[in-house]
């Protein structure tokens, strides 16, 4: 698990979303792996993810569950693309929300 | 690896209880003993002030909470002596509390600013007293050899970030289960980081009491956000977890539980109530890191298991706290404040189990008197919070 290609960690089989290991610029490509270490897929991703951050590892449609760890993280706000960054930009929190709607 | 014959060497208390460090603590009972208190320990380094801006304009519940912290700072048996300083009018009375300390059967003198007439006489009183205090601690002192099942064991995580929730916090998650399988207190809180996860938490709660607690714990502090009209998120997550990878509460808190363990949670406690029950025990207390740290240290634990993704120095007045992070340029950057490194987790050179044992190690070397880094840094932070308005 060593090697220098950029990967990122899948955390469940039902989550829609995986954390990038290391910075990977847009257009590279990415592995995907689950905790296992068995390789699930690789493909490029569609813009820069910082080190620690999520990309989606499927389409997720807009208003739909951000799934992580098999469990609902939040809901994306746009349409989010396989190999896109998943972030507060484009996904929001369903708890502790106090704001107006 | 620890089990049932695992033994440390650790204060034996006359009531009984054990501690893994011997401190001589100078209380204030309210802000305005709090420069007083500061300047004796000033003139007394072996001692360690617990000062604050409460004690006094509290209502109700809110005036219980201070006066349970302070007591059960007091009590704690990683304390060897106390020294409690006051002004004289204030709510929390500097004798009722000596008093109620002193019922562990530890020295305990107090200095009255409003008795002595002034700062400098309280100060001269006070530096006489913890001088009195130290000798009887050196001459007093009973050092057994314990089970580490008599251990209390507290999990923290602070500065979280991607790698918390999936290799720091997993990996204490293995050390809790172990402590918690040789009969020891393992306690955890932070209820604003069981949002999104409390279902998760819930399942494991031995009865429907536990159960409860959890869900109308976390529905409280949900409200807390509905009350202020705001989104949680930019207090939590912070500003430093949100640029650490997380993105919403749920992220954090699903990450944050793995320090839990598997084990079922067998007791639920208000802040800073002392765990009385054998294996893993919630606390209601804030995420924001050192109020968190101070309830499960009035709850007992004699040391603090705290993970960190982006890296922080906090320790804690009276209990080690260990620094755990699995972040390779926080461990890098600050190395002098991380006690364990498990950045091996994401690389592939370290498993889980591994991690588990070298915290456990920890754990148990620390408890035998070993410095953890915090300690060694000097880092003696203390606060609570307070949970009503000030009159």
């Amino acid at each position: 698990m060593s090697e220098k290609k950029a990967w990122a960690l899948c955390l469940h089989a039902k989550d829609n979303v995986a954390t990038v290991l290391n910075d990977v610029p847009a257009g590279e490509p990415l592995v995907v792996r689950n905790k296992s270490g068995q390789t699930l897929e690789a493909f490029e991703v569609v813009e820069s993810i910082p080190r620690g951050h999520k990309t989606a590892v499927m389409d997720i449609p807009a208003q739909a569950d951000v799934i992580k760890y098999g469990e609902v993280i939040g809901r994306s706000v746009t349409v989010i693309a396989k190999g896109v960054w998943v972030h507060v930009h484009n996904m929001e929190s369903l708890r502790g929300r106090g704001d107006p709607a | 690896m620890i089990n049932h014959d695992t033994r440390i060497k650790v204060y034996g208390r006359k009531n009984g209880m054990i501690g893994i460090r011997n401190h001589l603590a100078v209380i204030s009972t309210v802000f305005c003993a709090n420069h007083v208190a500061e300047s004796i320990v000033r003139q007394v380094p072996e001692a360690v002030a617990i000062t604050h801006h409460f004690g006094c304009g509290q209502l109700g519940k809110d005036a219980e909470q201070t006066l349970r912290v302070l007591t059960n700072m007091g009590k704690h048996p990683n304390v060897g002596a106390v020294l409690v300083v006051g002004l004289g009018c204030e709510q929390i009375g500097a004798h009722d509390l000596a008093v109620e300390i002193a019922s562990t059967q530890k020295p305990v003198k107090t200095s009255v600013i409003q008795d002595e007439g002034g700062t400098s006489a309280t100060i001269e009183k006070g530096v006489t007293c913890c001088r009195q205090l130290i000798k009887g601690m050196q001459e007093d002192v009973d050092r057994i050899s314990a089970s580490c099942s008599e251990l209390v064991v507290g999990l923290e995580c602070g500065g979280s970030d991607f790698t918390s929730g999936i290799a720091s916090n997993p990996a204490v998650g293995i050390v809790a289960d172990l402590f918690t399988d040789v009969g020891a207190r393992v306690i955890f809180g932070e209820t604003a980081e069981a949002l999104g996860a409390e279902h998760i938490l819930a399942e494991r709660a031995v009865n429907k009491k536990v159960k409860a607690f959890i869900f109308n714990k976390v529905a409280a502090t949900e409200k807390l956000a509905e009350d202020m009209h705001v989104d949680m998120r930019g207090s939590q997550p912070s500003p430093g977890n949100i640029a650490g990878g997380l993105s919403t509460i749920a992220e954090k808190s699903l990450g944050a539980i793995c320090k839990s363990g598997n084990r079922p949670i067998v007791d639920v406690l208000e802040y800073a109530e002392p765990a009385g029950k054998a294996g893993l025990s919630f606390m209601d207390c804030p995420g924001q890191d050192l109020a968190s740290i101070c309830g499960i240290v009035a709850g007992g634990a004699h040391a603090v298991l705290f993970t960190t993704g982006r890296g922080t120095p906090l320790g804690f007045a009276i209990a080690p706290v260990v620094k755990i992070s699995a972040n390779s340029e926080a461990v890098k950057k600050m190395a002098e404040n991380i006690d364990i490194d498990l950045s091996g987790i994401l690389t592939g050179d370290m498993n889980l189990d591994d991690a588990g044992r070298i915290i456990a190690a920890k754990v148990l070397e620390v408890a035998g008197g070993k410095l953890s880094k915090a300690e060694k840094l000097g880092h003696r932070e203390f606060g609570f919070h307070s949970i009503g308005p000030t009159l």
